[in-house]
């Protein structure tokens, strides 16, 4: 018999505390998977953010640091620039990167950094509490806007990846999914994409995928697939949103 | 001998029964099992190893990394 499919070596053995049907798991694996096939484990250094994915740092087998909510970049930055060599990467949600974290992701996607950084957008504030996050969507319930986010009080779902493919030092933007397997496979192309461009030097790179939190939507996992594609696929459209070509 | 063959091999302790590899398998082998895990999951189980194709969906589908997918030389 021969093995077709395992856990990557690049993820620890121990297991992970998220909730049953959480797609962070599976976005943990595609991250391990690139390192395994591009071979850059033992050179890779990743930054743990603030929220659910707060101990990332347990499931990753390559060196992590913790930072700070919201400032996986600022920290990223600091490791890339003393350590060129090294392939740096942030792993952060919404909640950490998209709202306490707005200024530390916008300025390192301008100053270019060559580091590459992973934002799961789930729509929601999972580990405290299913609050209303910036990439809410409009009308969503949550535990802050039990009747629905509401335009006028407070504004529309921010689009992060559309507002850094406008930078000129970001290299490569692309806004994937995980809600079925075809969307996984090309989740994890577009991934490995990002740390191959960052071994080229070309640049900040950034996938944005498309996660799920059953737990703070109250629903089951399978249903939560079909809830992502229905609902967050039209506000957040997967696509390759900037792609900086030859010579840049 | 054939049904000894194990082609999808689900680590009961890891799997939080969530229930996505079954809704992704094309054979339609996998199943809520009614035994729970030690942390009080119901987990996946593979209801015959013969009719797996090794496809690897619910591998990848899978949150937690609890499926090891092998075929035949």
């Amino acid at each position: 018999m021969q093995v077709v499919a395992k856990k990557p070596d690049s993820l620890t053995d121990k297991d992970f505390h998220y909730c049953p049907g959480c797609t962070h798991g599976i976005i943990h694996r595609l991250v391990a998977e690139v390192m395994d096939e591009l071979d850059i484990r033992e050179k890779t250094i990743g930054i743990a953010p603030v929220g659910c994915s707060v101990l990332a740092y347990e499931y990753f087998d390559c060196d992590m640091q913790e930072a700070s909510h919201g400032r996986a970049p600022a920290v990223a930055t600091g490791v890339k620039r003393v350590h060129p060599d090294k392939v740096v990467f942030t792993y952060q949600g919404d909640g950490d990167l998209a709202s306490i974290g707005t200024a530390e992701i916008v300025h390192a996607a301008n100053r270019g950094e060559n580091i590459t950084t992973i934002f799961v957008n789930n729509a929601i504030y999972g580990m405290t509490g299913g609050q209303m996050a910036p990439t809410t969507l409009l009308g969503q319930k949550t535990t802050t806007s039990p009747a629905g986010r509401k335009k006028d009080i407070a504004g529309s779902p921010i689009k992060i990846s559309e507002m850094l493919a406008v930078l000129d030092g970001a290299a490569y933007i692309e806004r994937v999914s995980v809600h079925d397997v075809k969307h996984i496979i090309k989740a994890k192309k577009a991934i490995k994409k990002a740390f191959k461009m960052q071994l080229e030097g070309k640049g900040f790179t950034m996938i944005e995928v498309l996660s799920t939190c059953p737990t703070n939507w109250g629903i089951e996992p399978v249903e939560a697939l079909k809830w992502l594609e229905e609902n967050m696929i039209p506000i957040y459209k997967p696509q390759v949103l900037k792609e900086a070509g030859e010579g840049e | 001998m054939l049904a000894d063959i194990k082609k999808v091999v689900i680590d009961r302790e890891k799997c939080k029964g969530c229930k996505l590899c079954t809704t992704v398998c094309p054979v339609s082998i996998l199943t809520i099992s009614e035994e729970i895990n030690s942390h009080g999951y119901h987990p996946s189980e593979v209801t015959d190893q013969s009719d797996c194709i090794s496809c690897g969906q619910c591998y990848r589908i899978c949150p937690d990394v609890a499926i090891t997918i092998y075929k035949e030389d």
